[in-house]
């Protein structure tokens, strides 16, 4: 005999909510909390989206109701109240703060050792600003070149518009709808995201973050990017910010795409900051993200990120070497502080002949924070001489953090090589000694030992940000010298 | 009838055969009911990920042997290490062979499971280690609930055990399909040092399970030298559960040789909980044709300044797989802690594969913990070097896989066993070697 509790009368009233249904004003700027087909509708609607994104959209969110939030993860959380957050919010055009002087002087402090400069400082925290002529007409500039160029770089929703052809021959190709939880329901809730296409066999002349980091602030919640490198092209792509974003929405379940076309290229850079809650480990954003690449014939998609924010991330950009001849990177430096939390990874599925694929993954864990690496590199029958060689190193500061890994290897080809080494190590008393010695104090040792215990990642980005990266290292570890 | 339900309901006839009001037998109806919940591990659990028990699950076992069965020792002389004088404990059918065996109870207990669960003057022993160690999982819990039978030994301190200890399963194939369920208890005392062999053999070609637990405890700076040799006939099966406590400054090592046998699982989880401690386990494993063999291994580090190591190495031939799951997990008190792991692999065919994961899980700053794993091909270049000096290139392919599995076979601290599975991997490459590795 089962006893009507609680439980099942807050399900009753959630069913009966949807047996009436009820009316969603698509003019409004944000929608009612909840997620279902109406809601799915409204935002396809409200984007002026063709019946067909409507349809993949209600098709990911039909996936997304029969599948249950994964827990193989190693990371624990509070699970996300799915119903009661809003999936669509206007992007609000009001700014926060009239001047400069009302922002919080400690987020300042930290946009000052970034060395952002002022007007970014303010963009960045949503300080109303005059026209800065600068930042307008160098976007103009960019915008120009790479119309010359014939690439194609606008927001997903423009581009859905735009240039349907595209996006309908590619969107969920690489990560289909069903493919995982985040991934369903970001397919069916997206909110935007960047789109671009490089032609073929051309050079794109500029990392296309500058024009992102001056024309895009806000991302939203859902964000959809899909990347297309046709045939001989290459792209180099940066997505994130240094500095630090405090975004009020706590749950972020981004996709990204990449499709590398015969002898393409594509150089993909993170850096995430988002908000990692406080010292005591309260609120901070939860960051699940669905990253995935392909690869055709000769075709190169490199990875790097620079994962410092999030109260719990869960992250594993991927490659699919496709194409026979081609080549997946993946760089990456995972810092967790506090109570912080990141299950990061990638996988390099090897189904083409003479395939490579290097994986760098540093793993630096302080505070109480947890840090895994996750990684699978699988090599499937018909891949003949694939190669890859994976390093997973872990720093470990303090005995209350914990770092761990689990590499997956599965290789079902003979002429394989495969190679995996992983050390876990702390940072040894004489080289903070060493530094002491010559006048260094033991902050900036420590900051010296991380820079260079995360050098190879950090080689990997563009230049303009490794030099941020570095500083936003040691501003992640401040505090945590014990 | 489903295995599950057949075993859980021949639980009731087990009853009436062992003496149902020892407190072992409390232990036992708790595992059963454990058993019921959990039942056999399947693919979608995290640690048998890679291995299905399905192929192994399907036949109708018989649970107890209905005959006494006897062998001739001159027809199962091959599967001793008979080169060196051993105590023996050889089980037959699941059933103990007083005819093949050699036990001792001259200041050692070298000795039968069911003997010292019966026993008065065991119980002490019996109750301070019994179950101690062994998981809860659905397969570990079901040798304990059928456990009436295996290995006794018990070191007292202070004494090293001149002869090795040979445990010996046959089968006899006088059942159409046999499921064992082996359950050894190894008490080593202080000061105390130990080697013991372990082998599985089927002597016909009907299928048999063998669900085995040995728990193993090491005292006070003992010894456990521990050898299992896996070369069974291609239609049995075997999952081995090795529990290994560990006290302070003791040192256990566990050499698996795995050649033969349809599907082999070994669990092999060391605690340590003392200081000093070292652990090692080694492994080689040499299969072809559709053989599985999966290497699941735990280290558990919980106190400072201890040490494990492993080291497996893999040749997989045909449509064979092999599984290699290592799980280190360092807690926060294991300061200074060194642990290493090894999983090197060489896939000869195309359809043969690996599956590899070696876990760390670390929670201690100031360790030295690393893993390597590799995959690849014997290198071309030294075969060519070993070709043009005149070696054929079946001998030379198998010398180098000799070198390969070398620094596992070079720990091996009985020469006779050295010899033995040099000469049994010699057979498994198809070459006749006249030398001494």
């Amino acid at each position: 005999m089962s006893k009507y509790t609680e439980d099942d009368l807050r399900e009753e009233l959630k069913t009966k909510e949807y047996e009436y249904g009820f009316y969603t004003d698509i003019e409004s700027e944000t929608f009612p909390n909840g997620l279902n087909e109406d809601i799915v509708r409204a935002i396809s609607k409200k984007k002026e989206e063709p019946e067909w994104m409507t349809e993949w959209r209600l098709k990911a969110f039909k996936v997304w109701k029969e599948m249950t939030e994964p827990e193989w993860a190693n990371v624990h959380y509070e699970k996300p109240d799915f119903q009661a957050i809003s999936y669509y919010s206007a992007p609000n055009s009001k700014p926060k703060y009239d001047s400069i002087d009302e922002v919080d002087p400690e987020l300042l402090a930290t946009f000052e050792k970034l060395g952002i400069s002022l007007d970014e400082q303010k963009k960045l925290a949503g300080v109303a600003m005059d026209v800065v002529v600068d930042s307008v007409s160098v976007a103009t500039t960019f915008k120009k070149t790479l119309a010359e160029k014939g690439i194609i770089f606008m927001s997903i929703s423009e581009a859905i518009q735009e240039h349907p052809e595209l996006v309908k021959k590619y969107i969920g190709t690489v990560v289909p709808q069903k493919d995982n939880f985040y991934a369903a329901l970001n397919s069916a809730v997206f909110s935007d995201g960047s789109f671009c296409y490089i032609p073929k066999g051309v050079r794109c002349p500029m990392e296309l973050s500058t024009y992102f980091r001056i024309n895009q602030a806000g991302t939203g919640q859902f964000e959809r990017t899909l990347v297309i490198a046709d045939k001989g092209s290459y792209v180099s792509y940066l997505e994130g910010c240094t500095a630090p974003s405090r975004d009020e929405n706590q749950l972020h379940a981004a996709v990204v795409e990449l499709i590398a076309l015969d002898d393409a290229e594509i150089k993909y850079s993170t850096v995430q900051n988002w908000f990692p809650g406080n010292a005591e480990g309260k609120g901070g954003v939860y960051n699940f993200v669905t990253k995935r690449g392909l690869c055709e014939n000769n075709a190169k998609i490199s990875w790097t990120q620079v994962e410092t924010g999030s109260a719990v991330t869960w992250k594993y950009p991927s490659c699919v070497l496709k194409g026979d001849n081609s080549v997946g990177e993946f760089y990456s430096i995972a810092v967790t502080n506090n109570y912080q939390q990141a299950d990061t990874g990638t996988k390099m599925i090897h189904l083409g002949k003479n395939t490579k694929s290097t994986i760098i993954s540093k793993g630096i864990s302080a505070g109480k924070s947890q840090n895994s690496y996750r990684g699978l590199v699988q090599i499937s029958s018909r891949a003949d001489n694939a190669r890859n060689f994976s390093q997973c190193d872990s720093l470990l500061m303090g005995n209350e953090c914990g770092a761990h890994t689990f590499p997956y290897i599965e290789a079902k080809n003979k002429s394989a090589q495969i190679e995996h080494e992983a050390t876990t190590s702390k940072i040894g008393e004489d080289q903070i000694f060493y530094c002491n010695q010559r006048g260094i104090d033991t902050e900036k040792a420590i900051a010296l030992i991380v820079n260079g215990f995360s050098k190879e990642v950090l080689n990997k980005l563009p230049m303009e940000f490794a030099v941020e990266a570095q500083k936003l290292l040691e501003i992640s570890l401040e505090g945590s010298v014990g | 009838m489903e295995l599950k339900e057949k075993l859980v309901s021949s639980f009731m006839a087990f009853e009436n055969m062992v003496d149902i009001d020892s407190p072992v037998h409390d232990i036992r109806t708790e595992a059963i009911k454990n058993f019921e919940i959990e039942g056999f591990p399947t693919k979608r659990q995290e640690a048998w990920k890679y291995t299905s028990l399905n192929s192994v699950l399907k036949h109708d076992y018989s649970v107890f042997p209905k005959h006494e069965n006897a062998l001739e020792y001159k027809d199962v002389k091959k599967y001793f290490i008979h080169e060196i004088d051993c105590y023996k404990i050889i089980f037959i059918d699941g059933k103990y062979s007083s005819h093949l065996s050699q036990t001792t109870h001259d200041g050692i207990d070298v000795c039968l499971m069911s003997a010292a669960l019966s026993k008065p003057k065991y119980r002490l022993v019996i109750e301070n280690y019994f179950n101690k160690i062994a998981s809860k999982d659905g397969l570990s819990s079901l040798n304990t609930a059928f456990s009436a039978e295996g290995a006794y030994i018990h070191i007292p301190k202070n004494k090293l055990v001149e002869k090795p200890i040979q445990i010996i399963h046959f089968s006899t194939g006088n059942e159409a399909a046999l499921m064992l369920q082996p359950r050894n208890l190894i008490v080593v005392d202080e000061n105390s040092h130990v080697q013991i062999i372990e082998r599985h053999q089927s002597l016909t070609d009907n299928p048999v399970l063998t669900n085995s637990v040995t728990e193993i405890f090491t005292n006070k700076r003992a010894i456990v030298d521990y050898y299992k040799i896996q070369n069974d006939k291609k239609s049995a099966s075997l999952i081995d559960n090795t529990f290994v406590n560990q006290k302070q400054e003791s040192l256990a090592k566990v050499h698996t040789f795995s050649f033969g046998g349809k599907l082999i699982r070994n669990n092999l989880n060391f605690y340590q909980n003392g200081e000093r401690i070292d652990s090692t386990m080694k492994g080689i494993t040499i299969i072809g044709n559709k053989q599985h063999v999966d290497h699941n291994t735990l280290v558990h580090h919980i106190e400072p300044n201890c040490e494990s190591h492993q080291d497996y190495k893999g040749i997989f031939n045909d449509n064979a797989t092999g599984v290699f799951n290592g799980k280190v997990i360092v807690e926060k008190e294991a300061q200074k802690t060194n642990a290493f792991q090894a999983n090197n692999n060489i896939l000869i065919s195309d359809k043969a594969s690996i599956n590899t994961k070696p876990q760390l899980e670390i929670f201690a700053d100031d360790v030295k913990c690393s893993h390597g794993c590799t995959i690849g091909q014997l290198d071309e270049s030294a075969m060519f070097y070993l070709r043009s000096r005149g070696i054929p290139e079946k001998e030379a392919r198998a010398l180098l896989m000799f070198a390969f599995s070398n620094n596992v076979l070079d720990s091996v601290k009985i020469p006779a066993i050295k010899n033995r599975i040099t000469k049994i991997i010699a057979n498994k490459l198809g070459v006749s070697i006249g030398f001494d590795l």
